[in-house]
C-alpha cells in the first residue's frame, strides 16, 4: 500500500493532469478528427462543406502550432482510475486541482470558473466542486480529462420520461438537438444516458462522451440518422451532418421511472488520458 | 462556388450579397462582446463606425499577438445592436445568427457574417493586432482593433431579410414536430 500523502505520487498526478490537458486542448482525438474528415467527404451542401473545411484547417493549424483548438477551453471534467494499492483520499483530488492550475498557467487556458451567483472569476479554473473528479477502480493510476465548453453544455437536457413510453427516448434526443439549433457548434457528438436516477443519468450521458466515435451499435445509428435528418448542419447553416455520432450508456432504473439525459458535445470533442507511470 | 472578396470599410457592395454566399473579409474589424456593447451604447463608439465591421469575439491575446480568436454566440447581443447599425456599422461577424428583430434592423444597410464556431487557431492565423479600446474591461470584453487577411465567412443574414440560420432552424423544428405528433411524454 502506498501512502496517500506521498509527495512524489501527488506531484506525478498533478503533472499527468496538466499534461493530459495540454494534449487535449491542442489536438483532437484521432477518431473525432476522422469522423469530421468523413463528414466533409460526404457533405453535399457547399456551405456545410466549407464549414467542415474550416474546422479541418483549424485542427491542422492548432496541431502544427501547438495552439488552442478553441478559445473556450472549457471546464476540465476529470476521470481517475485508481489501482488497489493507492488509497483514494482528498489529497488526490487536490493534486488533480493543482494540475488544472498548472495547465491554466502554462498553456495558457482561459479562466472559465466563476462563483455561480456573484459571477466572480476564480482566475485559475478551479473552485468549490471544480474540477469535478469521477473515480473508478482500475489496474493503473490514470487520469482522463474532458474539457467541456459552455455552448454545448448549455443546451444539454435531462428528462424523466413516462416509463410506458420507451419510444420517447428517441423523441427526447431529437427534440434536444432541434431546440439547440446552431448554438452548440454542430456537428455535435451526443452522449446519451438511459436509466439510473435523476443525477446518475446525467453522469452516464457525460461518460458516453468518453467512448470512441468510430463505432455505433444499431440503436445509436438510428438516433444519429434521426438527428441528421433535421438538416441543421455544421454551425446551423444547413447540411447533411448535424451529429458526427451518438453514444449511449445504460443503467437499471426504478420501475416507475425512465430517466434520459442528452449531453451535447461540440465538434471540438477534446479528451486525453495519461497513465501516471510508476504507480500501481 | 464563387467567393466574394470584401475589404473594410464596407459600402453599398454588401447590398448585392445573399444569405448563403461565401465571402472573405480583409481590413480592420473591432471585437465587442456584451460589456463593450453596453459601454459603447452609453459612452459612444471609440472608432469610426461608418462602414465598420464588429466581431463578436473575446480573444486570447499574449503581448501583441492574438493566440485564439473564435466567435462567440451573437444572439446575446440582439438587444444591443441597433445603435451600432444606426451609426453606420455595415457588418457583424459572429456565430449562431441573431434574432428576428436584428434581421429587420439589418435590412437595406448591413449584413451578418458567420465565422465557423470554435475555429480559434484558424482565426488567429488570419489576424494581426492593431490596437485596443477599453482595456480596463479585461481581455475578453475589451474592444480590440484587428487587421484581417481574408477571413473565410458565410453570409448568414443578408440586407434583404433573408436569414439562413432562421430558415434552417425553423425547418428543423417543423420537421421534429411532424415526426413526433405529441410531446416526448415527460411525466406531467
Amino acid at each position: 500500500m502506498h501512502r496517500a500523502d506521498d509527495p512524489a505520487l501527488l506531484a506525478a498526478l498533478a503533472e499527468a493532469t496538466a499534461g493530459a490537458l495540454a494534449e487535449a486542448e491542442v489536438r483532437l482525438p484521432g477518431d473525432v478528427e476522422q469522423a469530421i474528415r468523413a463528414a466533409h467527404g460526404r457533405e453535399r451542401n457547399p456551405v456545410a462543406k466549407g464549414e467542415l473545411g474550416n474546422i479541418l484547417e483549424n485542427i491542422a493549424l492548432a496541431g502544427k502550432g501547438r495552439t488552442l483548438l478553441c478559445q473556450d477551453t472549457g471546464i476540465p471534467v476529470i476521470y481517475l482510475t485508481i489501482p488497489p494499492d493507492i488509497p483514494y483520499t482528498r489529497a488526490l483530488e487536490e493534486a488533480v486541482a493543482r494540475g488544472v492550475r498548472l495547465a491554466t498557467e502554462r498553456i495558457p487556458l482561459r479562466p472559465n470558473a466563476v462563483d455561480p451567483c456573484t459571477r466572480k472569476n476564480t482566475g485559475d479554473n478551479t473552485g468549490p466542486g471544480i474540477p469535478p473528479v469521477h473515480v473508478q477502480p482500475g489496474d493503473r493510476l490514470t487520469v482522463t480529462v474532458l474539457p467541456k465548453g459552455a455552448g454545448s453544455e448549455n443546451v444539454s437536457r435531462v428528462g424523466m420520461l413516462l416509463p410506458t413510453r420507451t419510444a420517447g427516448v428517441e423523441q427526447f434526443v431529437v427534440e434536444t438537438v432541434a431546440l439547440a439549433g446552431g448554438r452548440p457548434c454542430p456537428p455535435v457528438i451526443l452522449g446519451v444516458g438511459i436509466g439510473s436516477t435523476f443525477d446518475g443519468v446525467a453522469a452516464l450521458a457525460k461518460e458516453a462522451l468518453l467512448l470512441p466515435v468510430d463505432a455505433m451499435d444499431p440503436f445509436e445509428q438510428r438516433l444519429c440518422g434521426a438527428v441528421n435528418s433535421l438538416g441543421i448542419g455544421p454551425m446551423g447553416l444547413g447540411g447533411d451532418t448535424t451529429a458526427l455520432a451518438v453514444k449511449v450508456k445504460r443503467a437499471a432504473c426504478h420501475t416507475a421511472s425512465l430517466p434520459v439525459a442528452v449531453n451535447v458535445q461540440c465538434w471540438a470533442a477534446r479528451r486525453a488520458t495519461r497513465i501516471v507511470e510508476g504507480w500501481k | 462556388m464563387k467567393v466574394t472578396e470584401l475589404r473594410t470599410p464596407l459600402g453599398e457592395e454588401i447590398l448585392s450579397l445573399r444569405a448563403g454566399d461565401r465571402v472573405t473579409l480583409s481590413g480592420t474589424v473591432y471585437t465587442a462582446r456584451d460589456e463593450a456593447h453596453l459601454r459603447m451604447q452609453e459612452g459612444g463608439i471609440p472608432f469610426d463606425p461608418r462602414g465598420a465591421v464588429v466581431y463578436h469575439c473575446g480573444p486570447v491575446v499574449a503581448g501583441d499577438r492574438i493566440v485564439a480568436a473564435g466567435p462567440t454566440t451573437s444572439a446575446r447581443m440582439d438587444a444591443l445592436t441597433g445603435f451600432l447599425l444606426d451609426a453606420g456599422v455595415r457588418g457583424i461577424i459572429g456565430k449562431g445568427g441573431m434574432g428576428k428583430g436584428v434581421v429587420e434592423l439589418l435590412r437595406g444597410r448591413a449584413v451578418y457574417l458567420a465565422f465557423t464556431g470554435g475555429c480559434a487557431a484558424l482565426a488567429a492565423s488570419r489576424m494581426r493586432l492593431q490596437g485596443v479600446y477599453f482595456p480596463e474591461l479585461g481581455m475578453a470584453e475589451a474592444v480590440w482593433a484587428i487587421e484581417l487577411d481574408r477571413l473565410p465567412l458565410v453570409v448568414g443574414i443578408d440586407a434583404h431579410g433573408n436569414d439562413l440560420f432562421g430558415r434552417v432552424w425553423d425547418e428543423a423544428k417543423a420537421q421534429c414536430r411532424g415526426r413526433f405528433h405529441s410531446s416526448s411524454g415527460i411525466t406531467p
